[in-house]
């Protein structure tokens, strides 16, 4: 939208600030697009399963819709320039997640997933609203960013006192519903990093040591990297106490990134490279748990030629297969046959055996715009807070897909992660949700930006990349 | 700053690549291996996901499926269970198939590609079409009478059409109910382990998987082989057979059930089951004749599929000349199944000629269009006509009064042999009662039903148990239900 949008700026030259088309009509068709399909797709569940239309259809489109259109008017009443692409994109993969979890509902008639579901959707939809509705300016969280760091190591702590659920501390249960504290802290973390680098990033920069004399090759001095290491030490430490260690990937992954991006150091992705290097192989070795999957990531049928039958790994894999090109149809497939973490981890399996290859591209390219529109909003920002905020919480969408899918489909030894939006977890959804509202907010302030005249606008925003 | 975000941009944009790479490589080009791992249940719950075809007796479904609503969806179920199961075996979602639904299982699992209408398409796609059925050439009356005839006494009974080798009864006792083992879970395990322990075996199928020593039902091969070799000229010319008979090369002296049979003609020595008589016939003949007319009969052939595959009856033919005497009366190494010996007197019945004989009148798609049909096997004369005129005439005079009375039809022409088989150690088991014959309704222009009957252990003493006390009245009940029921032109 914003080449288009240049390209009518550029049109209009002679009018000093025409403003750039908003798109709000294009976001209301699109959400209704996303609620259809959804709706569709429930349809098609029951109608591969029993024949009929399932009872609950009317219901199901009538709140989803309700829903994303409460989020439309939020956006129009306090975002109105934001990229119209973001909030669709949201209700789609909230949609199709939740049509995935209540067709493996009904593979476990006992354990229904969906309806709680539904209600983490609802309240992950009134967060947004809430972003939306409160969070005038982002750069209000700038100021937050010593609290949002508390935060998030409170937030990642607390589990370490609850019990430790399928070999990971990582849940805290609190009346009936488990919590991912951990998923918070994820946004939180991103927070104050972005607002860390964007104070400390010409010091970060351009002091330091040489290395081989390189220009490039350049460490910091320990004075500017003493805390965002103590801090990330921390968090990592913490999480691998918790042994989730999907999580830890992830948060070194954002740390690097953002790292980059506001120094421009390659130095930086060598430290990071090595440290990554390091910590792998020593946690690949000494710690069991992560061991054993790094051993099942390398050997996935090792269990069935033992005579064990098959593990969740070769299960996930041959439910893929089983997709095929095109897939079995919703309703038909067998991927309830991973059995434990198939509505949560391994959600993706279902995907890819009801939809096929055809539908899990689908759903790889809308989390692929989903993060171009976050990098886009980055681009066209000018502060420098915003900008790496923008970028982190991308980062943090494009890592997070790229761990868990990786995972399941055989790319990459397997951590525990939800999978955004689609899979069954509270806390994944309502992180997502406020992730999906900052870059709502984000992009409405770029977007209002480019609407000043050429001359006026940032010379690098104009030519964002696809 | 904007540079490196468009790096860092482009790194997710190498995530996303990747994954999609990924994603072609298991979906597309290593699904194939992954679908075809053991490991994988999906083979198996689409074979249960759908049902199953059926097995037709008469033009009636003796099978089912039952819809579980479980995992492995649907489950065999069987009308009729033990009667029918030495044709139908089972289909247990634990230990597999066997006999029909073995043999058949492509058609009634709906794998065979000849049940889609695009034969050639769906070899490649390796669909899965709606199980067809499987329609068999049991006569239900005949298996009726057979199963109730037999009543749980160990034993069975094969019964085919002499003119085409159809399969009308083929029962075995002490049966078994198939729909035990359909599904999965303890209790079809339980089954399974109580079946197998059962030391009466109920789930072997006598009539086609034992073979037992023939006795004097043998004799009427020996009595083909003699007469097409010329050994015997005439029927009630003397034979010059003393009693008792000392086997060749031995002290060993063969005796008599019955008086009088010493030097009596081959009609009397039939009629009265002479084993002197019949065992110095045998040497007679010779091994080299006694042998051709074995396997033309059907002996010695481990071939025989009908469609599932059938015990080997054997005749040695490497023997000397008193285990020639021996093996010429049904006993030594000759074994026979039921259905070898019902195939006897099926060619006694049809000019000699041996018919293949065959279950599956023919298999159909789901919509009832024919997939393929049966009865093609290869035909083998056994004898020449006039000698199996001659054998008719004296296996009705058994029948008329001899030992096999009991067999009798009025309103029909009926011949038969009794058989007596010892066996064991010393022959300390207790005798197998045989009787084999055929039947010819007075109206019929053919023969209509040639029948073999084995009872394993009737309760009695071993001097009472007789194959014309104990089989023959089986077999004649099988008789009657066939030339009663209709012809089984409508199949």
């Amino acid at each position: 939208m914003t080449k288009a949008g240049t390209t009518l700026v550029a049109a209009d030259a002679p009018a000093p600030a025409v403003p750039l088309p908003r798109r709000r009509g294009i976001e209301l068709a699109l959400i209704v697009v996303a609620v259809l399909l959804s709706v569709y797709g429930y349809c098609a569940v029951g109608l591969a399963r029993s024949g009929t239309v399932p009872p609950g259809a009317a219901g199901y489109g009538a709140g989803l819709g309700v829903l994303a259109l409460v989020a439309h008017l939020a956006v129009r009443l306090r975002a109105p320039s934001a990229d119209p692409l973001l909030l669709p994109i949201g209700v789609l993969l909230n949609g199709i997640g939740l049509v995935l979890i209540y067709r493996l509902d009904l593979e476990t008639p006992g354990d229904r997933a969906a309806p709680t579901q539904l209600v983490w959707s609802t309240l992950g939809v009134a967060l947004f609203i809430v972003v939306v509705l409160l969070l005038r300016d982002h750069r209000v969280l700038q100021r937050y960013s010593y609290v949002c760091v508390v935060a998030a190591l409170a937030l990642l702590t607390l589990p370490i006192f609850f019990p430790s659920v399928n070999g990971a501390r990582i849940w805290i249960r609190i009346a009936g519903f488990s919590i991912q504290p951990g998923e918070f802290a994820k946004v939180l973390l991103a927070v104050f990093f972005a607002a860390y680098l964007a104070a400390n990033r010409t010091a970060l920069a351009y002091t330091g040591r040489r290395v081989f004399g390189s220009e490039r090759l350049q460490l910091p001095t320990g004075r500017v990297l003493g805390p965002i290491v103590a801090i990330w030490l921390l968090s990592v430490g913490v999480l691998v106490l918790e042994r989730d260690l999907g999580t830890s990937l992830l948060f070194f992954g954002l740390f690097v990134v953002l790292l980059y991006v506001a120094t421009g150091r390659t130095g930086w992705i060598a430290v990071g490279l090595l440290l990554a290097a390091v910590g792998a192989v020593a946690v690949g070795e000494l710690e069991p748990h992560v061991h054993g999957r790094v051993e099942d990531w390398q050997h996935p049928f090792a269990s069935i030629e033992a005579g064990e039958g098959p593990n969740q790994l070769s299960q996930s894999l041959f439910a893929f297969a089983a997709g095929g090109p095109l897939g079995t149809g919703l309703g038909l497939g067998h991927s309830i046959l991973i059995g434990f973490a198939a509505k949560s981890d391994f959600i993706l399996a279902t995907a890819g055996e009801e939809l096929g290859l055809a539908g899990l591209s689908a759903l790889f390219i809308l989390y692929g715009l989903l993060v171009e529109r976050g990098y886009r909003a980055g681009l066209a920002l000018r502060d420098a807070f915003g900008r790496l905020l923008a970028v982190g919480l991308a980062s943090i969408v494009a890592l997070q897909v790229f761990v868990i899918a990786g995972g399941v489909t055989g790319l990459i030894p397997l951590t525990g992660m939800a999978m955004p939006f689609l899979a069954q977890g509270g806390s994944s959804v309502v992180t997502n949700w406020a992730i999906v509202a900052l870059l709502i907010r984000l992009s409405d302030k770029a977007r209002s930006r480019l609407g000043v005249p050429r001359a006026a606008a940032p010379a690098d925003a104009k030519e964002a990349t696809g | 700053m904007t540079r490196h975000i468009r790096h860092a941009a482009f790194f997710c944009a190498l995530l996303l690549v990747a994954l999609l790479v990924n994603a072609t490589r298991i979906q597309v080009f290593e699904a194939p291996s992954y679908d075809d791992n053991i490991a994988n249940r999906r083979t198996t719950i689409a074979r249960y996901g759908q049902p199953r075809g059926d097995i037709l007796v008469d033009g009636e479904p003796v099978t089912g499926s039952h819809d579980t609503g479980e995992h492995l969806r649907y489950e065999r179920t069987y009308t009729n269970g033990p009667m029918y199961a030495p044709v139908t075996g089972f289909a247990s979602q634990e230990y597999g198939t066997t006999l029909l639904e073995h043999s058949e299982d492509g058609v009634l699992a709906g794998t065979n590609p000849l049940l889609s209408p695009f034969a050639l398409w769906n070899g490649v796609a390796r669909d899965r079409y709606p199980g067809g059925d499987v329609v068999t050439t049991l006569r239900k009356a005949a298996q009726e009478a057979a199963y109730e005839g037999l009543d749980g006494r160990k034993g069975a009974v094969a019964a085919i059409e002499p003119t085409t080798g159809r399969i009308l009864a083929l029962v075995s006792a002490p049966s078994y109910d198939p729909s035990a083992l359909s599904g999965n879970g303890s209790s079809v395990a339980r089954s399974w382990s109580s079946l197998n322990k059962d030391g009466d075996k109920p789930m072997l199928n006598r009539a086609v998987r034992k073979t037992y020593p023939p006795g004097s039902t043998f004799k009427v091969l020996t009595a083909a082989a003699a007469l097409d070799a010329g050994v015997v000229d005439d029927l009630d010319e003397k034979t010059d057979s003393p009693d008792p008979y000392t086997l060749p090369g031995t002290r060993t002296r063969l005796t008599n059930e019955s008086e009088g049979c010493e030097d009596v003609p081959l009609r009397k020595a039939f009629e009265w089951s002479c084993n002197t008589v019949f065992a110095r016939l045998g040497v007679k003949t010779g091994v080299k004749q006694m042998s051709s007319t074995a396997t033309a009969f059907g002996f010695n052939d481990a071939n025989l599929r009908i469609p599932f595959s059938v015990a080997e009856s054997t005749f040695d033919t490497k023997v000397d000349k008193a285990q020639l005497a021996l093996s010429s009366i049904g006993q030594y190494n000759t074994r026979a199944t039921p259905l070898q010996m019902a195939m006897v007197a099926a060619a006694v019945a049809n000019g000699g000629q041996v018919r293949t004989p065959y279950l599956v009148e023919r298999t159909t798609r789901a919509s009832g269009a024919t997939v393929s049909t049966g009865g093609s096997g290869p035909i083998r004369q056994a004898m020449r006509p006039s000698t199996a005129r001659l054998l008719k005439e004296m296996m009705v005079d058994v029948v008329r009064e001899g030992t096999g009375t009991n067999a009798w039809i009025p309103g029909a022409t009926v011949g038969g042999k009794t058989g007596t088989a010892q066996h064991g150690l010393g022959n300390s088991g207790t005798p197998y009662a045989w009787f084999v014959s055929w039947a010819k309704g007075d109206l019929d222009l053919e023969p209509k039903v040639a029948v073999a009957v084995v009872v394993e252990d009737a309760d009695a003493d071993r001097g009472e148990i007789s194959g014309g006390g104990d089989a023959a009245p089986i077999a004649r009940a099988v008789m009657e239900a066939v030339l009663k029921s209709p012809s089984g032109d409508g199949r």
